[in-house]
């Protein structure tokens, strides 16, 4: 523990800490661009020059450890002078371009020149000129404002795990590029727009929209995957401009995906924003009285049993129960909120969850993943196995198809006898498994939501059980949701209730008409051409398969409208907060649910989302415990039975195209051209 | 701008390999560098790339060259694009490299370029039509007593002037090889006029 002072304040910092985090440990923050905790140390800006005693010259103070007995100066005058040389030259051929730069109002230069700048420039020379890159629809680039701080170049090699960029010629011809034009084929790539100290990388689709201070900033959670990263919803005016990433250590430290970001603009296209009737076959615009007035009329003398409900992948916890306690008072048994007909069993919480947590993935020493694609479903969690895989003693094996997922994977094999094999111990790799201290095994919805996802449940559990995973001090058995409502669904116990029906149930009761009345939830993933002749209600914020089918739409309010809960995959409950309100007519999901409950007869007993909290504690006390990942007992889950030989398949087809939102953005839809599936690469003509 | 710029009308090969005894040149290169430390050669793998390929780097050599050691392609972009002895366009056979750094500017290396391009029609780095000569302006080659000097391609001919530099292009031209070195056929850089000290050598046996 080197004892070191800083502008005479005595300090201990832990070994290892650089001069710049100690000196930011002891309060005296120091000017830096190139320095970022989470990137390796280049040490090429210069601008974070301290003095120290002692040395014939200025340290870089963010590349030189903390020794014992250093006495660092950050305010003296000469490291006050050195930092104003270094200013000047990084400005020398900086364009002033700020009134135009999208940087400008949170820009570290603009801010940092402020401080350090000279009041006119000396250099009377031409300034250089650098062509822009191409990097995709997400980041517009503008290279004469780059000063070389290689943290883009840093987060694409170590964090993305995509080699692409770099930086080419030198001296003064240095530019940073990918030399060979193509765009950045990383789910994580528009992290470089927040990494970029100047203006250099700024988001394309947010060029010209607005200023910082314009914005008013809500601390949200994201609900496009099921990993719940804390964002910020800017918006001015009613509309949500950006979405940003907000530092959570345990779950999306601060990256989130290229989706998280930019699907935003679907936000504003397709939405439902008043009620519909389906009138003549044809859906017609209508107020809440009349839309009320025809699901009441349709259910008058309909019995329970004949009635189901449907929970989608972006609903939250409040509208979730609040359904399920109308659909109880309507007498119905038959409610899902797996709308994939995955094989979860909602009786034991450790067996649906992503036990080990995000963080913890830290510890593990071996990984075995099954029938996921991390990168694809949850690019978080992928960014930290990768992370882990950086620290060297991890060791990563997949049963799938294989996949580059950015760091290497031994890929067993294609099924579930795979699987079977590793529970028998006829696989060589089983013995890794039992070798390992910290083993966890990530089961992917591409196992579950099959024939035979339960017998593959069961078999990942017996695995966990003989390979140690499912210990007192170590919980190895991961399920990876791609649905943010999908444990909440689970907790809250969305699920058949006594002699209910399943999804798969439900739609085949509803083709030969013994179910007539489906409320679907937000729920757009199933087939809707087998609902039958059933009368649909759908409840949801955009115009998507389910308000096509339906015979009611009640406009509902997407996420960046209304205050929220929702659990993500690690089990970890989360609020997501209001930033705009829903347009037109729309209402918050709960809201319309205790109206209706009213016109039907069958009041739902809470005012106010207070009392709907309060009572979601009551249904499970873990809606109860914010942000917390609390231990869940073990349990059995799964069921004894054959597996299919059929290999497991991916769930997501399209990263850039999983939900009602991000299909219906302009952006969305330009990624997926270019990089998902069936994209056209730099090969084609 | 050292961008790649597809536009550009340079004929890139669509791909490149090692001849087989540069193949084996190449491992010997590997090897020198203990497992896992391959991205180490990538120097002289370069290097060799480009002797190959008639003194220049197309894309597919380095290609080659990075998934042979196992690194990524901009990896090697970057060394290639870094080091200004690695040409990124063709060359002519002869490729003159004139130094005009201070000690060969002080002793007229003005001059030289000057017969260059008055000799061969091109200007700095230009080609001829024929292809036969490029020329190229470079910083301190590091033979300052015998200034002005030009490389071509691996020799340096040394105490240029106007006339000698022409009288090199000619015999370049006319195929021959002139001899490397001082044009003025001093021994190394020993005085121009022959030694001026140790004329006397009988304390070492009268033998030079």
């Amino acid at each position: 523990m080197p004892k070191l002072t800083i502008n005479g304040k005595a300090i201990e910092v832990p070994a290892g800490t650089t001069v710049l985090q100690a000196c930011q440990q002891a309060g005296f923050e120091v000017a830096h661009f190139c320095f970022h905790a989470r990137l390796s140390i280049a040490g090429n800006c210069r601008m974070c020059l301290v003095e120290q005693e002692k040395a014939p010259k200025p340290i870089a103070s963010c590349a030189m450890p903390a020794a014992d007995g250093m006495v660092i100066h950050t305010d003296s005058e000469k490291a006050k002078k050195a930092r104003h040389g270094v200013m000047e030259f990084l400005l020398i051929n900086h364009p002033l371009d700020c009134p135009i730069c999208d940087q400008g109002g949170e820009c570290d230069l603009q801010d940092q020149a402020m401080a350090y700048g000279f009041d006119r420039g000396r250099y009377i020379e031409n300034k250089r000129a650098v062509k822009d890159k191409n990097f995709g629809p997400l980041v517009a680039t503008s290279m004469n404002r780059c000063i070389h701080c290689t943290r883009c170049i840093r987060f694409a090699t170590e964090i993305a795990g995509v080699e692409d960029l770099g930086a080419t010629g030198r001296g003064e011809d240095m530019e940073i590029g990918t030399y060979i034009e193509r765009t950045l084929s990383s789910e994580l790539s528009a992290n470089i727009v927040d990494l970029c100290p100047v203006g250099a990388l700024t988001a394309k689709p947010y060029a010209f929209v607005a200023r910082p201070w314009e914005l008013t900033k809500v601390e949200s959670v994201d609900v496009l995957d099921a990993v719940g990263s804390n964002i910020r919803v800017d918006a001015r005016g009613g509309q949500v401009l950006r979405v940003l990433p907000r530092l959570n250590e345990a779950i999306n430290e601060e990256w989130i995906s290229n989706k998280t970001r930019f699907a935003l603009d679907g936000l504003t296209r397709r939405r439902l924003d008043v009620p519909y009737v389906r009138k003549n076959g044809k859906l017609a615009e209508a107020t809440w009285h009349d839309a009320f007035g025809a699901i009441a009329a349709r259910l008058r003398g309909v019995s329970g049993p004949r009635i189901a409900a449907l929970a989608g992948d972006l609903a939250d916890c409040e509208s979730m129960l609040a359904l399920k306690e109308l659909m109880a008072a309507l007498g119905s048994p038959h409610l899902d909120c797996r709308q994939d007909g995955a094989a979860l069993d909602p009786s034991c919480r450790a067996g649906y969850l992503f036990n080990t947590t995000i963080a913890g993935i830290e510890e593990a020493d071996v990984c075995l993943l099954i029938g996921t694609h991390p990168r694809w479903e949850a690019p978080i969690v992928n960014a930290r196995l990768r992370k882990r895989w950086l620290q060297g003693g991890f060791k990563v094996a997949g049963i799938g198809a294989p996949r580059d997922l950015t760091y290497p994977v031994e890929w067993l094999g294609a099924g579930p006898e795979t699987l079977a094999d590793l529970v028998a111990g006829n696989h060589p790799f089983a013995e890794t498994l039992k070798a390992a201290k910290k083993p966890m095994l990530v089961l992917g919805q591409g196992a579950l939501r099959r024939r035979d996802g339960a017998a593959v449940l069961h078999l990942a559990r017996t695995l966990a059980e003989g390979a140690g995973m499912a210990r007192e001090d170590w919980n190895g058995f991961n399920v990876l949701h791609t649905a943010a409502a999908r444990v909440g669904g689970l907790d809250l116990g969305f699920v058949p209730q006594a002699s209910g029906r399943d999804t798969a149930g439900i739609l085949s009761a509803c083709e030969k008409g013994e179910i007539e009345f489906v409320y679907l939830l937000g729920a757009d993933e199933i087939d809707m051409k087998r609902l039958g002749k059933a009368f649909v209600v759908y409840q949801g914020h955009h115009g998507d398969a389910g308000a096509h089918r339906a015979d009611v739409v009640l406009p509902g309010a997407a996420y960046t409208e209304k205050d929220a809960t929702y659990v993500n995959t690690e089990g970890r409950v989360q609020h997501g907060r209001r930033a705009v309100f829903p347009p037109g007519e729309a209402r918050d999901d709960w809201t319309i649910l205790r109206a209706l409950s009213e016109v039907l007869g069958r009041k739902l007993p809470y005012d106010n989302l207070r009392a709907l909290r309060r009572h979601l504690v009551e249904v499970n006390p873990v809606f109860g415990r914010i942000d917390e990942t609390p231990r869940s007992a073990w349990g059995k889950f799964g069921q004894d039975g054959r597996v299919e030989r059929e290999p497991f398949a991916y769930p997501i087809a399209d990263f850039y195209r999983t939900d009602p939102i991000s299909r219906a953005s302009p952006t969305m839809a330009e990624c997926a051209a270019q990089f998902g599936a069936g994209a056209r690469t730099g090969t084609h003509g | 701008m050292s961008a790649h710029d597809n536009s550009a009308p340079v004929a890139q090969p669509t791909s490149f390999a090692f001849t087989p005894e540069n193949l084996k040149k190449a491992q010997a290169h590997i090897a020198k560098y203990p497992p896992g430390r391959q991205a180490s050669a990538v120097l002289p793998l370069l290097d060799l790339a480009q002797r190959q390929h008639d003194n220049w780097l197309p894309r597919a050599a380095m290609d080659a060259v990075a998934d042979m050691l196992g690194m990524p392609r901009i990896r090697v972009y970057e060394v290639a694009t870094f080091y200004t002895m690695f040409n990124l366009k063709p060359v002519g056979k002869h490729f003159f490299q004139i130094c005009t750094t201070t000690p060969c500017w002080l002793r007229g290396s003005d001059e030289v370029v000057a017969a260059c391009k008055k000799k061969l029609g091109v200007g700095i780095g230009e080609t001829t039509a024929d292809g036969q000569f490029t020329l190229k302006e470079v910083e301190c080659l590091g033979a300052c007593v015998n200034a002005p000097i030009i490389q071509v391609n691996d020799d340096f001919y040394e105490d240029l002037d106007g006339v000698s530099t022409e009288a090199l292009i000619d015999a370049l031209k006319r195929g021959g090889k002139p001899p490397v070195g001082s044009v003025k056929k001093r021994q190394t850089s020993a005085p121009a006029g022959g030694p001026t000290t140790l004329k006397d050598l009988s304390f070492a046996g009268g033998k030079r």
